[in-house]
């Protein structure tokens, strides 16, 4: 499959380019049960400044899309394919020690559960220092210090200059994500990736770290991928949201497309079982039933087929990524259906759905 | 910190308590054999036993020949039964002979067993962890009399490298060595083995932590990772093991390798006093190794602390 870049390629280092550029990503692992294909064919493009949101279920490949970027995949077992370029360098050739100086400095990456992703045993001011140092050893201890202190100020710690020596216990889940960001932002990467920064949070506390992220991108001109399983948190902050779903993208648009006018029915599907606070509950559409699919033994086809109320005869053969709405090529699905059925069949008690299978 | 030390302490003296009545039940109750029987002789008279049964307390009431007992211990004036010799003094002899052999044999298998340990979880599945597996179970494997009689016989008779046998004191540091180093490998190989295992398999489980993954996110090189994150997390379990081995070998544990290569320690003692079944010196050299077991037990609690913030003293179980 070859991907259109939605942007004519420019030089490297001119501006104005994707500043990410993912090719045909492909991620196996050999494992004691067989070959899981993770990640099985993904291309997407991120521009400087912007929000992308990868959503799917649990299991559909987001996490190891995101690590694999910055190689954080490579493995004896696993096997990698594709391209991903950085400003135009392409990374997946990188060997360990160069990658090593693009992971932090360019591409920082924070991950869901800010509980245990901090070394237990170290100072959360350490961490943040262990980061600036590993990539400018000439900073001395005592700076580091202090840009560490601001880093937590500047991500809303209260008592920074007294924090930054506490232990990540001593940390609230939600200051511990903060802490993580500002670690995050130590380097100043033009790259921040959230993996699903916000869901071992309570409510209020989402929202906060939305909140952080969304300003982080206004005020530095951060580019974001944020990965999460929940289209509500999509709707607050992406411009532009990808669709993953064993493994590959289903679905790519801008927030826009993909709220108002979506065509794949799995994204009808997450759109039917967003808790929406507009809908008195009994209104809420339930979720997707059944199962995602085993990566060891995914169905041949369109992968969502078992699941797809609307599945029909030509769905045995695998859909590609396509601009299937003529008025708009960048908005892009994997469903066979054709644009009329789905304005049509998406419609389920007057909003977007997906309705139960049948049979 | 302050009340942590106190309930320990507090709590090691009750232990040692608890220990000793525990040891002169077992001598004085169970087996109902007369002890002024055995120190008169087998042929003695009944007049003789009466005698003495008397001039060692054995006619006065158990708690007040516990009693005695301890107070003898405590003072340095115990005697054992056989030789009449004094239990504390030779306790005392035999602490450098133990603690040249127990440090030595320590300082080899922790500084082999973190390599192998190290070098193994860094090439997990490689051919490099393979080779160490295998030789860390061959090391565990060897029972220690046995290896130390190869290495004896080898190094001793065959090759004439080594010096014999016995303890030489650390006045004279080359004849120190040279009498030491078959001991110290004889029982460093076991422990190095066993140890580089737990490390290994200690690594790994961390190696799947969130935190290993932030610290490789951002842009740690390969090795800082290893030690500072992995390593770093992964000392308790096997500073947990050296408490009380280490505990466990100063205290007079280390019987086999001092009987075998005739090394005058706690531990000859020890073996001494059980194959003699002396009361007076099993109850001195039980309590002296009690007393070491107890000690490293706090210390390893200390450790702890000082390795993981999350355990406070103040807070952690008696
Ligand atoms: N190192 C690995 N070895 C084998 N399988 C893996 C490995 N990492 C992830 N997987 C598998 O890849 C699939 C996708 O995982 P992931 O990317 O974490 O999903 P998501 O983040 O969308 O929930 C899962 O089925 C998971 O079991
Ligand atoms: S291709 Fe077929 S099975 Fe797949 S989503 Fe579309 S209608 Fe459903
Ligand atoms: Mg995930």
């Amino acid at each position: 499959m070859s991907a259109t870049p939605e942007t004519a390629p420019v030089s490297p280092g001119t501006g104005g380019g994707p500043l990410l550029e993912v090719d045909g990503l492909r991620v196996g692992f050999a494992t004691e049960d067989g070959r899981v294909q993770a990640v099985d064919g993904v291309d997407f493009q991120l521009e400087p400044g912007e929000v992308l949101a990868i959503v799917g279920e649990s299991g559909s490949g987001k996490s190891v899309t995101a690590q694999t970027l910055i190689g954080l995949t490579r493995s004896p077992n696993s096997h990698i394919e594709g391209s991903v370029k950085l400003n135009g360098e392409e990374l997946t050739t990188l060997s360990e020690a160069q990658l090593q100086k693009v992971r932090g400095r360019q591409i920082a990456m924070i991950f869901q559960d800010p509980m245990t992703s901090m070394n237990p045993v170290y100072t959360v001011g350490r961490q943040i220092i262990e980061a600036i140092r590993a990539h400018d050893s000439k900073v001395g201890k005592r700076d580091a210090h202090r840009q560490a202190i601001e880093l937590l100020e500047a991500v809303g710690i209260p008592d920074a200059d007294r924090r930054v020596d506490a232990y990540p216990h001593e940390f609230s889940g939600g200051m511990r994500q903060r802490a993580m960001i500002a670690m995050g932002l130590a380097l100043e990467p033009s790259i921040l990736i959230a993996d699903e920064p916000t869901t071992a949070l309570d409510v209020t506390i989402q929202a906060q770290i939305l909140d952080l992220i969304q300003d982080l991108n206004r005020s530095r001109g951060l580019a974001t991928i944020l990965i999460t399983h929940d289209l509500g948190v999509v709707a607050e902050v992406a411009d532009r949201v990808l669709v993953m779903y064993g493994g590959k993208v289903v679905e790519r648009g801008t927030l826009t497309d993909i709220f108002y006018d979506p065509q794949h029915p799995y994204t009808w599907g997450l759109l039917g079982s967003l808790t929406r606070l507009d809908q008195p509950r009994p209104h809420r559409l339930p979720q997707i039933s059944g199962a995602p699919p085993s990566l060891l033994n995914l169905p041949s086809g369109c992968a969502f087929r078992p699941r797809c109320p609307h599945e029909f005869g030509k769905c045995k053969e695998v859909p590609g990524l396509e601009a299937r709405l003529p008025e708009d090529p960048n908005h892009r699905d994997r469903c066979w259906l054709t644009a009329e059925q789905k304005r049509r069949l998406r419609e389920v008690e007057g909003r977007i759905g997906l309705e139960e299978p049948r049979g | 910190m302050l009340r942590f030390l106190v309930r320990r302490v507090l709590g090691a003296i009750a232990v040692l308590f608890a220990i000793s009545v525990l040891v002169f039940l077992i001598f004085n109750v169970v087996p109902a054999t007369n002890p002024a029987q055995r120190i008169a002789g087998k042929n003695a008279t009944p007049q003789l036993i009466k005698n003495v049964e008397k001039e060692w307390g054995f006619d006065k009431s158990l708690p007040e020949q516990y009693w005695t007992q301890m107070k003898l211990i405590f003072t340095g004036e115990v005697k054992s039964y056989n030789a009449h010799i004094n239990v504390d003094e030779r306790i005392v002899e035999g602490i450098p002979a133990t603690a040249s052999l127990c440090i030595g044999a320590a300082i080899i298998w922790l500084a082999f067993g973190f390599l192998f340990g190290y070098l193994s979880a860094v090439r997990s599945g490689g051919w490099l962890d393979r080779g160490l597996t295998v030789l860390a179970l061959i090391g565990i494997s060897m029972p220690v009399f046995w290896l130390a009689s190869i290495l004896l016989y080898y190094f001793t008779y065959k090759i004439e490298l080594f010096p014999p046998s016995g303890y030489e004191p650390l006045s004279d540091p080359g004849k120190w060595f040279s009498h030491l180093i078959l001991p110290w490998i004889s029982l460093a190989v076991l422990f190095a083995g066993f140890y580089s295992r737990v490390l290994r398999s200690s690594m790994l489980d961390v190696m799947n932590e969130d935190y290993v993954r932030t610290a490789r996110a951002k842009g740690l090189s390969q090795r800082r990772v290893m030690v500072k994150h992995v390593l770093r997390n992964s000392l308790i379990p096997v500073i947990t093991l050296f408490g009380l081995d280490f505990g466990v070998l100063i205290g007079g544990g280390a019987i086999v390798t001092e009987s075998l290569f005739n090394i005058e320690g706690v531990g000859l003692f020890t073996a001494e006093a059980l194959k003699q079944q002396d009361f007076p010196s099993i109850m001195a050299v039980t309590l002296f190794g009690a007393f070491f077991i107890v000690l490293f037990n706090i210390l390893v609690d200390i450790g702890y602390a000082y390795l993981d913030p999350r355990i406070r003293l103040g807070a952690s179980a008696a």
